[in-house]
């Protein structure tokens, strides 16, 4: 009965072979470690987003008279309306953390590199797309880190020249932030965006895909087949990885319910204190810093003496990582095999980008603006050394075979 | 992969309770999701059940009270009236008020607490238009009959006690909400008595 | 890289000094939220002394009957002074452009202030009041400097005045100073709670969310470790 199902819908669409090739028989190097498990989580969170976000549609008001009651409303009126909506903050966070991790593994493993820059690329603009959806959701509380947060990114704009003032007005559709803002941001933020994504990560699994896995080893497990053509370093994705996720879901989930059910507020870094309090275009609270996710590319402008550089040195941090691929001319792909300086670029790299994350939080004293700019030039510090040492790079001998 | 022996009944056994567990799991996730569709505390407080002073009603006179969003009427009804209404019973689909549509406290044949008040909910049983109220020209409708309530939209037809006639498309009586007397002047529509 | 990361964590303290910049030390609230008769209490002060400038207005009179373990009817009576209904929202009594007029800008409302400022903060603030004839309504605030509204408890706690040794003196309440403490405690009380009606429901369920979460994690760790057997 099930077979004929199956065959029915197999010769009108190829469901039984695609699954196979993504899933049944997608060969996975099988020495996956601790890094790998983010991939998977970051669809459970997009998963998580999707979810709470169409359920909190149902009650938020995008006005500037109701958004900020109606979040109290579902806080308190709608029944396990908290949890919808600490599912979702906390998810915001989560996504974040996630995508971080996720990123830093294809960092440290190379897996941007040849033959898989294009699945970088689509990560890049995933990550992209990522933060424009979360800065246009944050404004939608309407409290007032929501409004004074978008009032200084939106001015960001301005900092371009001739058209500035001109397209922060057209980005606003009014003088100030107002309900316009927030009702052009809502639908981007609970449509545009979201399919957006969707379609990236599609791209993105498709084009993982095509060229296969990266591994710890950074070995190409295609290169080694068995006579049935099976990389022999390979095992299915289902059943090994699909358990394993699944254990890892676990994990992340028991982090994620404690944080949730324990600490929504993430110590005012999830939920900010001051965003308790409704959007009022006549006071600026006394220290405002967008969420945590932000705040290294927020160091990287405040960092900058200059409206104009400061845009474009933000904008840079940000852009070239999507160059990444290029930047490093090494062929090993993986840190276990590079170079000592590698190794130390690498390190110095995320100790500046935790520093500058931090350094985003707290406000900006002259001594913390040194140490801003400090960071800031380490950051960019990184690619630039990648570039040099990376063309006549001293590495180790890659084995053939993945070690597991 | 390697040659060594599966453990067939661990591996069925363990693959089962993640799938059991893993699947509790979900169905707890989906609870909020699903309670969330209930109606909130605004839509209960909007919903509460409402006072009535009646003292002022007419002898004939119907007047609409809203709660929940429905119009509810509370119409005095003549000695006139209420004698009328025993002798309809054969024209009747459900006379003696068999099927559900009342709290048990007006399950009789006035279809109210006090013979004097009809209290219901203005809904017709059809397809939910509220029907008109005709004190005088029900005759029109049906012979013989002075007052009663014809749903415009697709003819059906209630007796004072919002009996439904045969013939027509609404096939239950007229609904009696809950409601109780604070005090002779007073009632409350939405909570019976055993409820407070 | 070990020098590096020795001058970093030497760095990082530093860091944390400049950069918190609180001077005004505030005072332990010790608010307790299973305590409903404190909660009560708190209710009940709030809407005697608060209540007529300040609402509550995201919450309704009968949540907060329920949540604190009042009767329907000790509501209506003694906590609810206008003619409200207890299902609706705890609004304000005087409009808000009239308070405006009367004390430059109109009261907050108060739903939230403990999330916004702390509980720590709302207890100091209540407990901070002291006799400065430069202000309008002769008092001035030790947390909140150049506050703008009279001190409302001044009949309970009595009026502190500063001392040249910088020290305060309180006379002329009708609590005493341990009394007046449990009596902001429990008004802070009645606010930390407002401010999230739900924190003790979630702690709870996130016990039994995490126990299940626990149990899961065993499970689907020997699943994995029962399938990767295979894989050498």
């Amino acid at each position: 009965m099930v077979k004929n199902i199956i065959d029915w819908i197999d010769a009108r669409i190829p469901m039984t072979a695609t699954y196979n090739r993504h899933v049944g028989q997608y060969a996975t190097p099988k020495n996956f470690n601790f890094w790998y498990f983010f991939g998977s989580l970051a669809l459970l969170v997009l998963v998580n987003q999707l979810l709470t976000g169409i359920w909190l549609t149902m009650n938020y008001v995008p006005t500037a008279e109701g958004a900020f009651a109606s979040v109290e409303y579902i806080m308190r009126d709608v029944e396990y309306g908290w949890l919808l909506r600490y599912m979702h903050s906390t998810g915001a966070s989560a996504f974040f953390f996630v995508i971080y991790l996720h990123m830093f593994r294809g960092l440290i493993y190379g897996s941007y590199q040849k033959p898989r820059e294009l699945l970088w690329l689509f990560g890049m603009l995933i990550f992209l797309v990522l933060m424009a959806e979360a800065f246009m959701g944050y404004l939608l509380p309407w409290g007032q880190m929501s409004y004074w947060g978008a009032q200084v990114i939106i001015s960001l704009f301005g900092a371009i020249p001739v058209i500035g003032d001109d397209l922060t007005l057209w980005i606003r559709g009014d003088y100030v932030i107002s309900g316009a803002t927030l009702n052009r941001f809502f639908a981007l933020h609970v449509i545009a965006l979201p399919l957006v994504l969707v379609v990236l990560v599609f791209l993105h699994l498709i084009a993982l895909h095509e060229v296969g896995s990266n591994n710890p080893d950074g070995v190409e497990i295609k290169k080694n087949k068995d006579e049935n053509g099976w990389p022999v370093d390979g095992i299915p994705f289902h059943p090994y990885y699909t358990v394993k996720d699944i254990m890892g879901v676990a994990g992340f989930l028991i982090v994620f319910c404690y944080v949730l059910f324990f600490m929504p507020e993430g110590g005012g870094y999830f939920l900010e204190k001051p965003n308790f309090e409704a959007a009022n275009p006549m006071k600026t609270p006394v220290h405002i810093a967008p969420v945590w996710y932000f705040t290294p590319f927020y160091a990287i402008l405040r960092a900058i003496p200059d409206k104009l550089l400061g845009v474009i040195g933000m904008g840079l941090s940000i852009a070239v990582l999507f160059i990444l691929p290029w930047l490093d001319r090494c062929k090993v792909k993986s840190i276990r095999y590079r170079s000592m300086i590698h190794k130390i670029n690498i390190a110095q790299f995320s100790v500046s980008f935790i520093i500058l994350g931090y350094l985003g939080v707290v406000p900006a004293t002259p001594e913390l603006t040194i140490a801003a700019r400090i960071f800031t030039f380490t950051y960019f510090g990184f690619f630039v050394a990648l570039w040099v040492y990376s063309k006549n790079e001293k590495t180790k001998e890659v084995p053939t075979r993945v070690t597991h | 992969m390697s040659n060594a022996p599966v453990d067939t009944g661990r591996r069925r056994f363990l693959t089962a309770a993640t799938a059991v567990v893993g699947g509790a799991g979900a169905v707890a996730v989906a609870v909020p999701f699903i309670k969330s569709w209930n109606p909130s505390a605004k839509a209960k407080a909007a919903g509460a059940p409402v006072e009535v002073n009646i003292s002022k009603v007419e002898p004939g006179q119907l007047i609409r009270v809203e709660w929940r969003g429905k119009p509810v009427w509370v119409v005095r009804r003549t000695e006139a009236v209420l004698e009328n209404l025993k002798s309809l019973d054969g024209q009747l689909r459900d006379p003696a008020s068999e099927e559900m549509q009342q709290p048990e406290y007006a399950a009789n044949p006035v279809r109210s607490i006090k013979p004097e008040f009809f209290i219901a909910v203005g809904i017709c049983t059809h397809l939910g238009c509220s029907p008109t109220y005709l004190p005088d020209s029900f005759g029109e409708q049906v012979e013989g009959v002075t007052s009663g309530f014809f749903c415009p939209c697709h003819g059906s037809k209630f007796d004072m006690a919002g009996r439904v006639f045969q013939g027509v498309p609404a096939p239950l009586n007229l609904v009696i909400p809950p409601h109780q007397y604070v005090d002779d002047a007073t009632v409350l529509i939405g909570e019976d008595s055993g409820a407070a | 890289m070990k020098k590096l990361l020795i001058a970093l964590v030497t760095l990082l303290p530093s860091l944390a000094m400049a950069a918190s910049g609180h001077n005004v030390h505030l005072e332990s609230a010790n608010v307790d939220l299973h305590d409903k008769a404190s909660l009560e209490r708190g209710l009940g002060l709030f809407q005697q002394y608060c209540s007529g400038c300040h609402s509550t207005q995201y919450q309704r009179y009968e949540r907060v009957a329920t949540d604190i373990g009042i009767s329907t009817d000790d509501m209506r009576s003694k906590y609810i002074l206008n003619d409200a209904k207890i299902g609706d929202l705890m609004e304000n009594a005087i409009p808000t452009a009239d308070a405006a007029k009367w004390f430059g800008a109109a009261p907050p409302d108060l739903t939230l202030v403990a999330r916004v400022r702390g509980e720590d903060w709302v207890y100091s603030y209540l407990k901070g009041f002291y006799a400065d004839e430069t202000r309008p309504f002769g008092v001035n605030n030790t947390v909140f400097p150049l506050v703008g509204m009279p001190h409302v408890l001044q009949d309970l706690q009595g009026l502190a005045v500063k001392q040249e040794d910088g020290t305060f003196v309180t006379t002329g309440g009708k609590l005493t100073p341990e009394e007046y403490d449990q009596a902001v405690r429990d008004i802070t009380g009645f606010l930390v709670y407002s401010a999230e009606p739900v924190q003790l429901e979630r702690k709870a369920l996130g016990v039994w969310v995490l126990g299940f979460l626990f149990i899961f994690f065993i499970i689907a760790y020997l699943l994995k470790k029962e399938y990767w057997k295979d894989v050498h």
